[in-house]
């Protein structure tokens, strides 16, 4: 399976809220970030925590978001930035 | 919704930065969830459901591993490895011991 997104890609983050087991943090959802690297691809945790099979694998993606986008009262440097590992079908492209 | 887990970027109060010991049924837990994961039995996905499937009052009540023996025992039982039946007379027979089920000071060698 190849990479939809390559790295410099930017990436909107899926709002979603399904049930299940998640493998986006809360509130990193339904930010913009940008694809720092590609970690390869794995099979689907979401489908192994119900002991199913996980295929197909899903590639797996570090974005990097800016930390004053995602918290309001962020008193750190502009500059600082956080890293998530976030897989293929919680990413869109930027509308 | 969010999960009962999910608690990034919440206020949380102060991070406690102690050292402190296992107990030996902690490190045997980790033991249990080692080796159910070497013979796919199991795996980490799965106890990670399990343990953010827990009632909310459970889940802020119970510690690390207890959450953890929850979500294993709940799995195995679920895909038939243990009985519930098993399960039930192997905690009576160990709360029918003298030292209790935890007994004081069972800290693993280190």
């Amino acid at each position: 399976m190849s990479p939809r997104f390559d790295v410099g890609a930017r990436v909107n983050v899926r709002r979603g809220n399904p049930p299940g087991h998640i493998r986006t943090p809360y509130y990193i959802r339904g930010k913009s970030g940008t694809v720092e690297r590609i970690c390869g691809e794995f099979r689907n945790p979401e489908e192994l925590a119900y002991g199913r099979s996980g295929e197909p694998k899903q590639v797996l993606y570090r974005v990097r978001f800016v930390q004053k986008e995602l918290w309001p009262a962020y008193t750190g440097p502009a500059n600082d930035t956080i890293d998530v590992e976030l897989y293929e079908h919680w990413l869109e492209p930027p509308q | 919704m969010r999960g009962i887990h999910d608690i990034g970027g919440l206020q949380a109060g102060p991070v406690e930065r102690v050292e402190h010991d296992y107990q030996l049924w902690e490190k045997r837990v980790d033991a249990l969830m080692v080796l159910l994961s070497r013979k796919k039995r199991f795996t980490v996905d799965e106890l990670r459901k399990g343990i953010e499937s827990l009632p909310g009052d459970a889940y802020d009540r119970l510690t690390y591993y207890e959450r953890w023996i929850g979500s294993i025992a709940s799995a195995l039982v679920h895909r038939g490895t243990i009985s519930i039946e098993e399960l039930r007379t192997k905690l009576a027979d160990i709360e029918k011991r003298p030292e209790g089920p935890t007994p004081p000071g069972a800290v693993a060698e280190p």
